[in-house]
């Protein structure tokens, strides 16, 4: 499992670049992995993050775009909005979650 | 930027390099169990940012009727993949109870029903379009479609709407 350096910090990170262990991911780390991706993190960011943080911890997968919109309230417009283009992808990168792996 | 000592792996989302990939689904049947793989195939193309257009023909059409869509059924005659008798398929009530038993299948991993998924579809950006041939055999009009549908347009207009498209028959 590759270790990468980001923020000052080595982070564990799957092939990819997803991370690998929850606990490694704080709100400093967010940001950076967001700027990594070109998001610069606004309220309506945090809103789906701290979502999929939550969530991941209490079913233990990373939540689909469809899960993040029927259970955490935001619709699927706005998602497509914050992090554009690949929604589901992108918001797991940032909340330092794996992809998620539900088909729909 | 931070002070990195070696670069970061970032994922590659594909920003800044637009591939143009495009998708187009035909979707020509109406039972419940084949209106699905379109709507998810549909669904996760647009998850990865792929333009994605959807074209319902003949029995395809009752995904999007109004009157139909949220009444789509499953049946087990024809459908060797039951693997029951195929006679039991054709005894009253069948039908009913084979499109109950795969509903309650569908809701219990969180899957939405037609309705609810092409909400979802047009939401993430997808386009729908009605074949004109079917709306003019089945004698339906917008007003009888789903609201969301952009047109009732005839084949050469999706052939050309989608070109460059990778295609789907369902």
């Amino acid at each position: 499992m590759p270790v990468t350096t980001i923020a000052g910090r080595d982070i564990h990170v799957d092939d990819e670049g997803f991370l690998t262990v929850y606990a490694e991911w704080d709100d400093d780390l967010a940001k950076q992995l967001a700027a990594n991706i070109g998001i610069d993190l606004t309220d309506a960011h945090w809103k789906a993050i701290r979502f999929l943080r939550e969530d991941y911890r209490a079913q233990g997968e990373t939540p689909t775009i469809r899960r993040v919109s029927t259970v955490g309230g935001i619709p699927t417009k706005d998602l497509f909005t914050l992090f554009p283009n690949k929604p589901g992808k992108k918001m797991a990168y940032v909340a330092g979650l794996p992809k998620p792996h539900g088909c729909v | 930027m931070t002070t990195q000592t070696a670069p970061s792996i970032v994922p590659d989302f594909g920003d800044g390099k637009p591939t143009g990939r495009k998708l187009a689904i035909i979707c020509s049947k109406g039972n419940l169990d084949m209106a699905y793989p379109g709507l998810v195939l549909a669904n996760a193309a647009l998850g990865e940012g792929v333009e994605t257009h959807l074209f319902f023909t003949f029995w395809g059409f009752d995904m999007i009727t109004k009157s139909r869509m949220h009444d789509l059924k499953f049946t087990m005659l024809g459908n060797t993949a039951t693997h029951m008798p195929q006679g039991l398929g054709g005894l009253p009530g069948m039908t009913a109870m084979a499109t109950h038993m795969m509903r309650k299948q569908i809701a219990e991993i969180g899957v939405p029903e037609v309705p609810e998924f092409l909400d979802q579809i047009v939401a993430s950006g997808g386009h729908l379009w009605a074949c004109r041939m079917s709306a003019d055999m089945m004698h339906l009009s917008e007003d009888d479609l789903y609201e969301a549908v952009e047109g009732i347009i005839n084949a050469s207009d999706f052939i050309e709407k989608t070109e460059g498209a990778q295609l789907l028959f369902i």
